[in-house]
Formats: C-alpha cells, structure tokens, sequence
C-alpha cells in the first residue's frame, strides 16, 4: 500500500536538532537582515519555517482545473486568517511558531460515533488527492490554489450520520496564546462555519490537508481546513476543532458579525453584489499590475456540479 | 500667545527643500517597489496595496495640514504656517494618486463601472465628494489666488474640515471588519477639530470679556 497519510519525511529534510534548537535565534539574525526592507527571500523564508512533510504519490482528481496555480509565495503571504491579524501580510509572520500537532477534533451531533479524535484517526483512514481548485475571495480577488484533501463526505461517513443531520457545524481552534489575533473582538471568537448537509457530502467539498504537495502551513489553517470552492473562500474554515452534525442551521461568524453583508450560502454569484462592492469581477492574484480584473463566473465556475443543489432557490436572498 | 520664534530666510528655504524631500518618500517607496527594487515590493495584490497606500498616505497628509495651526499657536513657531500649503497639496497629489490607481489600473478607466461605484456604493460617494472638494483648494492654493480672493479665500478653505471628515468617513466604511485603523485617524481628527472649537470658544470669551471692561 502507498504510503500518503503520514508523508514520508527523506533524511535530507530532516533539521539538525543544533538548528533547530536555535531556530528562534536564527529567525532573529534574520530579522535583522531584512530590516528595513522585507526582501522577498526574507518573506519566503519566514513563511516556512516549520519542516513541511511532503506527501508521496498523491493521486489526481477529475475536479482539478487546468489554469495554472498561483505560486507557493502568494498563497502563503496573502491570507485572510484572522485569528492570526486582520492585514493579509501578517498570519504568515504571526502563525510561524504555531504548532497544529498533537491535534484533536472533536465529533459532536447527529451520529452514531461522537467523541474525541486524533487528527491522524480522522485522516489516516483516507487517500489524499491533490485537488486544483479556483477560491474566490468575497472581497474580489481570486487564486488557484493545488489543495491537497480528502473528501469531506468519506470522512463524515465515518461518523455515521443520522438522518437529524441536516447541516454540519465547524469551529475553529479558540486559544489566544496560539492565536495572537483573537485577543481583539474583531469576530465572535471561536470562528464557526456552517453547510448543508447535502453541501458537506458533496464530491467537490475537501477537508485540506496539504498545499502544493507537502503538510498545509499554518498561516492556510493547518492542520486541516475545509475547502468549499464554489463559495466564498470564508466560508473555508481553517484549523478545525469541532465538527458537529446539527439539526438547526449554524449561524456562521461573518454572518453573525454583518449579516446584511454575509449570508449563510455565500455562494460565488457576479449577479449578487456585496452592499460595499461589486462582485461581477474579480483580481486574478499573480496576474500583471496592469492586467484587467476577470469577469467571476457563477459558482466560481463549478455551476455544472453544484447548480442543482439550489434548484428553486433565490439566491438574491439567500446570498 | 507664546512669544514668536523666528527663522531666517535662508534657513526656511533649505528647510523647505529638505520637507519637500521627505514628503516624496513615499512616492519613491511606491515606485521602487512597482519595480522590486532593493527587494520592495507591493506583495501578492499590488493593485489593492497601491490603491492603499496612496490613500492613506493623502489621509496622513490632510491630518498634517490640519495639526499645522495647532502646532504653531501651542509652540509659537509661527514659521511653522509657511508649510501648511506644502503639506495641503501633497494631501491632495496622493488623494489624486489614490484615484488614478482606482480608475486607471484597477478598474482601466471603464466607465460604466466607475460611475456604478460613485452612485451606488456609499463609500466610494464619500471619497469621490471629498475628492472633488479638494479641487477648488489646490486651484486656489498660490500666492495669486490669495490674493484675488482676499476674505474669500479663507472661507473657501475652511473646505478642507469636511474633506477630512470625509476621507476618515470613506476610509471607515471601506474596511471589512477590523476598525481600529481608521478609528485611530477618526481620534486625531477629532483631537485636531475639538482643539479648533476650543479655540475659538476661548477667544470669543475673551473678545466679549474686552468688550464688557474696556481698559
């Protein structure tokens, strides 16, 4: 059998523990290099500084688009993570000596085997797949993101469901020493995130577990995180804790903090405008300054898999 | 009042040139990372970075324009007016700068989209507004002007206290979530304005208080 939950970690990748002991002193003799200017190859360097396992022959997926993805750097210096501050440019400098193991997740609800899980019982069980996904930012900008995951539906399975669980319920880590931007109310914290039951059984809904090949870094919600890609990328939960089948629908965070704003679906639609901008098009991340924005495409472009979830439905109203 | 502090010509002059240098920095900042140089950068979103930091930095040189007088009538360094016009058009060179990032390069000048902004969308309304009102006042900023329009001119210029409620108000209604920043602008320019009616109260009472006992 392949090996792909637990990556196999090369000798080569291993840090000498005389580094790694020293790692807070080094990352300060760094620091100071890159005062004043924060060179990219200072960025890059801050924004892995945990060892990232890599995962071995990972199997591709139908689902995954052809367009290319954006680069490591982007997708780890650009993040909305507010548990790790609310600028784009600092969970990647506030989340660096975060450690997401040992990690446990707790199954609540609706099903047959509720309880306390390791990460790796929850995981383990499954094949990852790299999943090449387009996320669509609410606030109009857009990357395309080689996701490492495993079908939410198979791990939910899991847990035997029963027919109570009409929507699945997941909350975020709540821990301000670990997570410096929870110190200010800026959210309702813990971070919580709903779907319908039939949106978490979906083929094309992940948990992710990897990015580009190898362990998800911290500042992209490691351990694991949902990936909903045919909604806006909050509705992606990151660094889950808590995983509940519910009989109520969830009252997600954006939607509790603004809900004129955020609604429960949050579904990617160019017809249905934020009240403070236009979502018709989108920022391609990576793409030239002077490029044009691209037009957004209804679901994010995942219309012919998912359209058929919300048949009858006015998305106007439920936005 | 506190006693006058004077500064020779020669001295104002340098002075003038070296403020005059610092205040491009940021222009300088912008250019050299749009072209990575000395490993700056605009990071994974320039356009929105762009857009950002020319519009704080035109709400950071109102706020300067605005703290001008109250610096001068708490020091006594009178001189101190002769930079208000200097700081008042770099506000508006980063405002103008905060717009052309908008319009040319994140929406390539499409009109459509642009006027549906303007109308539709409060917080670009505010911006727009405090924009167009800081037109009149950069006309209007040279010697000549102050001259031509005597009393006029000071009641023209008192414009630029609802151009900066304005650029805080805009600023406030664009963030997503997280206040605190422009709630910080919000406090110096309540902290700027409140100084300016204290002022004025304190000298009104005064006025009076002359009046009622001539000496």
């Amino acid at each position: 059998m392949p090996s792909k939950t637990c990556p196999k970690i090369r000798p080569s990748e291993i840090t000498p523990e005389s580094v790694y002991l020293n790692r807070r002193s080094f990352l300060q003799a760094a620091g100071f290099a890159a005062l004043g200017a924060a060179t990219s190859a200072g960025r890059a360097w801050a924004a892995n500084p945990r060892r990232l396992a890599v995962f071995q022959d990972l199997a591709a997926s139908p689902f995954s688009t052809e367009e290319p993805a954006n680069s490591w750097e982007d997708i780890t210096t650009y993040n909305n993570f507010y548990e790790f501050g609310t600028d784009k440019d600092q969970p990647h400098r506030y989340a660096r000596d975060f450690q997401p193991k040992p990690w446990e997740i707790e199954i609540a609800g609706q099903c047959d085997r509720p309880g306390i899980y390791a990460f790796e019982d929850i995981v383990d069980p499954h094949t990852p797949e790299e999943r090449i996904y387009r996320l669509r930012c609410v606030e109009a900008w857009s990357m395309v993101i080689p996701w490492v995951g495993i079908p939410l539906a198979e791990v939910l399975k899991q847990f035997g469901p029963n027919s109570r669980a009409k929507f699945v319920k997941f909350t975020t880590l709540h821990d301000p020493e670990r997570m410096p931007g929870q110190r200010w109310p800026v959210l309702q914290w813990p971070y919580v995130e709903g779907l319908r039951i039939d949106e978490a059984m979906h083929p094309l809904t992940i948990l992710a577990i990897g990015l580009y090949g190898k362990e998800l870094p911290n500042q992209n919600g490691a351990p694991l995180r949902l990936v909903v890609p045919w909604k806006y990328g909050f509705k992606s939960i990151k660094s889950i804790v808590r995983i509940e089948f519910a009989e109520q629908q969830p009252v997600s965070s954006w939607e509790r903090a603004a809900p004129h704003e955020y609604g429960f679906y949050a579904n990617v639609n160019p017809t249905v405008d934020h009240p403070r901008w236009s979502q018709a098009r989108e920022r391609r991340i990576g793409a030239n300054l002077l490029a044009p924005k691209q037009p957004t495409q209804m679901f994010n472009g995942y219309g012919d898999q998912v359209a058929g979830l919300y048949a009858g439905m006015d998305l106007s109203r439920n936005y | 009042m506190s006693a006058a502090v004077a500064i020779s010509p020669l001295r104002l002059r340098t002075l003038k040139v070296v403020v005059f240098l610092i205040c491009l920095i940021p222009l300088v900042a912008t250019v050299m990372a749009i072209f990575g140089i000395m490993g700056l950068s605009l990071g994974a979103n320039p356009v929105e970075e762009l857009i950002k930091r020319n519009g704080e930095w035109g709400l950071r040189f109102l706020l300067i324009t605005l703290a001008i007088t109250p610096a001068r009538r708490l020091t006594g360094l009178n001189w101190l007016i002769r930079f208000r016009r200097m700081a008042g058009l770099f506000a508006f060179f980063y405002v103008v700068m905060h717009f052309v990032s908008y319009a040319v390069i994140d929406q390539g000048l499409a009109v459509g989209p642009i006027i549906e902004d303007v109308t539709e969308r409060p917080f670009i309304t505010l911006g727009m507004t405090a924009l167009l009102l800081l037109i009149p006042l950069a006309i209007t900023s040279t010697n000549s002007m102050v001259r031509r329009l005597g009393k006029r001119w000071r009641s023209l210029h008192r414009l630029v206290y609802p151009v900066a409620v304005l650029g805080v108000w805009h600023y406030w209604w664009q963030v997503k979530q997280d206040i605190r920043e422009p709630l910080l602008y919000a406090a110096i320019l309540a902290v700027l304005l409140g100084y300016r009616l204290w002022f004025s109260v304190r000298q009104r009472r005064s006025r009076r208080i002359t009046v009622e006992n001539p000496a």
